[in-house]
């Protein structure tokens, strides 16, 4: 790790605000934006001034993210001063977490905690006081990040990636042997076996970066909001889901009044359930505000589950409803299903792909539920024991050596020499050490000793 | 009774490889310099093989020779055979080597010695050093005592040397010189860490009692490529060597004799290089390998002895004729000189400065085998860094520190300076992480404007390597601009190199970085092609070939630049800085960094510790 290379993290405070700010400061920091960030006329940052502002939207993967301003500030006129880009999107904890992640596959490195300080401090930005503080967090950092680096040494996990790190030291040493001592009868490397070890760590480090997702919700839980109309039945599928009464359920439209959280288990995933407040417009105050609350919730959840009266035809609220589960992961579910259909499904699929029907009341449609949010979190497929990335640090490394192996099998499909295929093995190596906590040094050449015989 | 002998600025302490580089470098920098050998005979010797370079090594001799060194010349002068290896494994790992005639050598340097101004070469032992004022008296065998400004102890596998054949073992120095006995003891009173190592080095068989008639033979390219970027031109490989193998009947000789070396008998405590083992070492680790190859190799025009490399041995002399004579070819062969180990007291390199000056002893330098290395080629590098520092110190310039990113030379001194070498430390292509940027082809491009500072390269020199560079910028310039149109002719070459046809105008350098195309290819579409050497060719079409990984390197280069120029302070006590952690605090103090980059390669330093340093480094600038 260096002290100079692009560092990003979501700089507004999770779960706050209806504006996402994502910070990338460093070098590199337009460079990598304008790899996410596409100018409404096509301009790029990297040939913007210092504040200035441009409009354009995130993509990533080819898809349209969320719109965003990018907000450019260039060394040493920046909080870091260093070159800094803002990139504020609409908020919510999804699309801005999406964001960060588009901009770290990008090429930058999640900021340690602290870490954007520290650089404004060493770039004279802050007072020598605050020199401590900093210093401080950086010493609680490097204990998470010993946290982090330990996680990895057990378990699954550790096996999995002890795997891929074997084979491509394997596959390394067996290159320096072979370029280091061409006077020996070492054995001729072939394309082939490069080939064929870079797919094997492809596909290890590939079903790695898949689950990771579903191993978060797995862990830590989803965020997960009901919403609906008033009286669409939230709090009876909170209920159901739950498995005990917690909400206030009644026949009166806004009963409930706050939002109600809850941890339940839903087939392998963890959901943390909030019950919200209808969205529709009110003159009470006391009750507007939980409509407020709801919609924010709402936009800044993991999951949500929106709830649909079958017996109704839809209205400007469920409308609304639609229109935001746009923005984040969603199921419909269309509840009251032992009452007549006056409901427009069709018009729910159009804005949603997953469709459930249930009874919450009679508790039919259960079993669906359950696997529709199973197939939604990716933990369908998902076997907690055989080792799940834990954190974004983690999710880094894997993402960036396996851009690295990908680059060696593409050298060696060129038919480039391997003394540049053995440059991307060894950044890749480096990805995975840095990821359990080892040092790079000597590990290719301990192989060498130990698996080849050399001499004069 | 001592008596006064005169006074030096400069003194180097053995006249190897490493020492030889040292003198040169001082002397020519103006500093009065004298350089003490055991036996005036020994100079520039060659006790191990009868060559120069190799992988890696090939580099350090370019890079060396781009510095203005000396050992790239003197082998071009006593060169018999000379190969480029790994040609097709890629321009990083390409690595000139040559057999060379090992007495010529040894003449060919004693006589550059001898005729270098500013320098005298004596024959002594040096027996006894101690400070002298800011400098160190030395003393002789014959009680002379020499009062310099600076030492620089380059003495091999002399000091404290002791050899081992089997059960037989005694106080020597290589090829039967007498070892340094006395200088230890001195060193030890100084305090310097010294730790035993060893290495060893095969038996010299007679040519004439070698049967060739079946080997296979390993010529020299055609034509054979100097060293030196002043070599115009070698003429022709002069020697074949030969290559046979072991087998079954070889293993069962050392098996059944395994008792018998002192190694595994336990005598030998030294710590031997685990690259380099001893073949018997190489049966007992590898004991599944059912053959092992050598190389035979003449030691010289003008003897019959040969080398057998990869035939390093520890075992009595009677065993290693027996395992020799199970070898194809050498069924009859008579040993020369018997195959031996030798252990011999160095220092822990971690002790000094990317100068390789002392940390507790300012104008006391190491260099060599004596600071953990092996290797001629090694031990040349590390000479020359000495000898420039030395220098500079007398003549209070700048520290000459060459970083990693600038050659092998630098990897190899910041490697041993703050990883510090557990085993005699070879140099490979593997220790650099900058290997496509430090090519051999380039090291002129890279080193001879640092050379031509130091003032070690010539006005002469200087202004044809800038006008080569001139010439090199042009070509690229020529192949940017140069389209190619889509003919039938230049679509034919396309086909039958295997790669696609063009349907509009492409431009040269385009078809150049093709994997399937080169210079030589192109030739016949090339019509406006200048005349171009073979070294420029292969430069250029490297440059472009491999331009993406360059410039990834470049920019990996240009992050740890920032972190070399962070320096932090010398002499310094880091238990005074709150945050770091305990071993950090303790490596730091121990290892003495010039700066933030090289902290940050010490194993036990944490990448939290470097943020400490840093906030440390820029809190600390702010007082006044």
């Amino acid at each position: 790790m260096t002290h100079n290379d692009t560092i990003a993290a979501i700089s507004t405070a999770q779960g706050e605000g209806g504006i996402g700010v994502i910070r990338v400061s460093g070098t590199d920091a337009a460079a990598i934006a304008d790899r996410v960030f596409h100018h409404i006329h096509h301009k790029k940052l990297t040939d913007m001034k210092g504040y200035t502002a441009a409009y354009g939207e995130i993509v990533f993967e080819g898809e349209k993210l969320d719109e965003a301003v990018a907000l450019v500030f260039r060394a040493p006129h920046s909080y870091t001063g260093e070159d800094v880009v803002e990139l504020s999107c609409h908020g919510g904890v999804y699309i801005t977490q999406q964001v960060l992640r588009a901009v770290l596959n990008a090429g930058a490195r999640p900021a340690e905690a602290g870490e954007f300080t520290k650089r404004a401090f060493l770039n004279g930005k802050l007072d020598l006081t605050e020199a401590e503080s900093v210093m401080d967090i950086i010493a609680a950092k490097s204990r998470s990040a010993a946290r982090s680096a330990m996680s990895v040494r057990d378990g699954a996990l550790r096996r999995k990636m002890t795997a891929v790190k074997d084979a491509l030291l394997a596959q390394t040493a067996h290159l320096a042997a072979w370029a280091d001592y061409p006077e020996e009868d070492i054995a001729d490397v072939s394309v082939e076996e490069i080939i064929a070890t870079c797919a094997q760590a492809e596909a290890t480090l590939q079903r790695l970066l898949e689950t990771y997702d579903a191993g978060q919700a797995v862990k830590q839980g989803i965020d997960t909001v009901i919403a609906g109309r008033p009286n669409v039945g939230k709090s009876t599928l909170m209920n159901l889901l739950s498995g005990y009464e917690k909400s206030i359920v009644t026949d009166i439209p806004g009963t409930t009044r706050d939002v109600v959280e809850d941890t339940v288990l839903v087939g392998d995933v963890i959901l943390r359930l909030s019950d919200t407040a209808g969205l529709r417009d009110t003159d009470d105050a006391v009750e507007q505000i939980g409509v407020d609350r709801a919609r924010k919730r709402l936009q800044q959840c993991g999951l949500l589950l929106a709830v649909f009266d079958n017996s109704r035809s839809l209205d400007s609220e469920d409308m609304a409803l639609l229109a935001l589960a746009k923005e984040v992961p969603t199921v419909a579910i269309v509840n009251k299903t032992d009452l007549a259909p006056r409901l427009d499904v069709e018009r729910i699929r159009q804005s949603v792909g997953t469709v459930v029907s249930i009874s919450a009341v009679s508790g039919e449609g259960r079993e669906e539920v359950v696997r529709a949010v199973e197939r939604i979190a990716g933990t369908a497929n998902l076997n907690p024991s055989e080792g799940i990335l834990s954190n974004e640090r983690q999710r880094g490394n894997v993402y960036h050596a396996l851009q690295s192996v990908r680059e060696a099998r593409a050298a060696a499909e060129m038919g480039m020499t391997f003394d540049a295929i053995t440059v991307s093995l060894e950044d890749a190596i480096s990805e995975l050490l840095e990821m359990t906590g080892e040092k790079t040094g000597e590990e290719v050449l301990d192989r060498v000793f130990h698996n080849f015989c050399v001499g004069k | 009774m001592t008596y006064e002998a005169g006074t030096y600025d400069v003194a180097v302490i053995g006249a190897g490889h490493a020492g030889i580089e040292a003198a040169l470098a001082a002397a020519r920098l103006g500093c009065h310099t004298a350089v003490f050998t055991i036996n005036m005979d020994a100079v520039g010797n060659c006790p191990c093989n009868p060559s120069i370079g190799g992988t890696a090594k090939g580099h350090l001799v370019r890079e060396l020779d781009a510095l203005g060194g000396e050992m790239g010349k003197t082998a071009d002068a006593c060169f018999l055979q000379s190969r480029m290896l790994n040609r097709g494994k890629g321009p990083a790992v390409h690595s000139l080597r040559a057999q060379i005639d090992r007495r010529q050598y040894a003449e060919v340097m004693k006589h550059k010695l001898e005729l270098q101004d500013n320098l005298d070469l004596r024959q002594a032992e040096i027996t006894a050093i101690r400070p002298d004022g800011d400098g160190y008296a030395l003393t002789t065998r014959m009680l002379a005592v020499y009062h310099c400004k600076t030492v620089i102890i380059a003495t091999g596998t002399y000091l404290g040397g002791r050899i081992y054949v089997g059960e037989v073992s005694y106080e020597s120095g290589p090829d039967g010189i007498f070892p340094a006995t006395a200088l230890g003891a001195s060193l030890k009173d100084l305090g310097l860490p010294l730790r035993r190592f060893k290495t060893g080095t095969p038996a010299r068989v007679l040519r004439r009692s070698i049967d060739f008639t079946d080997l296979e033979v390993q010529k020299g390219d055609e034509p054979p490529e100097p060293f030196s970027y002043e070599t115009e031109s070698l003429g022709d490989n002069k020697v074949d060597c030969h290559i046979s193998w072991t087998n079954d009947a070889t293993k069962q000789v050392i098996l059944e004799n395994i008792h018998r070396s002192p190694l595994y008998a336990g005598q030998i405590e030294g710590v031997g290089p685990r690259y380099c083992p001893s073949f018997e070492d190489k049966i007992m680790r590898f004991k599944d390998k059912p053959r092992h190859q050598l190389f035979i190799e003449p030691c010289g025009e003008n003897t019959e002895e040969m080398y057998l490399q990869g035939m390093s041995s520890s075992l009595p002399e009677e065993v290693q004729l027996q395992f020799y004579r199970t070898i194809k070819g050498l069924e009859h062969c008579v040993i020369m000189r018997p195959a031996y180990a030798i252990e011999y007291d160095c220092v822990d390199p971690t002790a000094m400065r990317p100068t390789l000056e002392f940390k507790t002893y300012p104008n006391l330098f190491g260099a060599g085998q004596f600071n953990g290395s092996s290797g001629y080629e090694e031990a040349a590098a590390q000479g020359f860094v000495a000898g420039v520092n030395a220098a500079h110190k007398v003549l209070g310039r700048e520290p000459f520190v060459l970083p990693r990113d600038s050659s092998y030379i630098g990897t190899l001194v910041d490697d041993l300076v703050t990883k510090g070498a557990n085993e005699p430390y070879r140099m490979m292509t593997s220790r650099s992480e900058y290997r496509l940027v430090l090519r051999q082809d380039n090291a002129d491009e890279r080193l001879t404007p640092i050379g031509y500072q130091l003032g070690l390269i010539s006005e002469e020199r200087y202004r044809r390597f800038l006008h080569k560079q001139e010439q090199k910028q042009l070509e690229i310039k020529r192949l940017k601009a140069t389209v190619v149109a889509p003919t039938e002719e230049v679509n034919a070459i396309l086909v039958s190199r295997e790669t696609s046809p063009i349907s509009t105008g492409v431009r040269l350098i385009e078809l150049l970085r093709r994997p399937q195309l080169d210079y030589e290819a192109l030739t016949a579409i090339d019509t406006t092609r200048p005349p171009l050497s073979r070294r420029m060719m292969e430069q250029v079409q490297t440059e472009i070939k491999y331009e993406g990984y360059i410039q990834k390197q470049l920019r990996q280069v240009e992050q740890a630049r920032r972190l070399e120029g962070k320096r932090l302070p010398t002499n310094f006590d880091y238990r005074a800085i709150q945050g770091l952690r305990l071993e950090a605090q303790e490596k730091l103090n121990k290892i003495q960094p010039l700066n933030i980059g090289q902290a940050s390669r010490i194993s036990g330093v944490s990448p939290a510790d470097i943020s400490v340093l840093l906030i440390w480094l820029a809190a600390n600038k702010e007082k006044p």
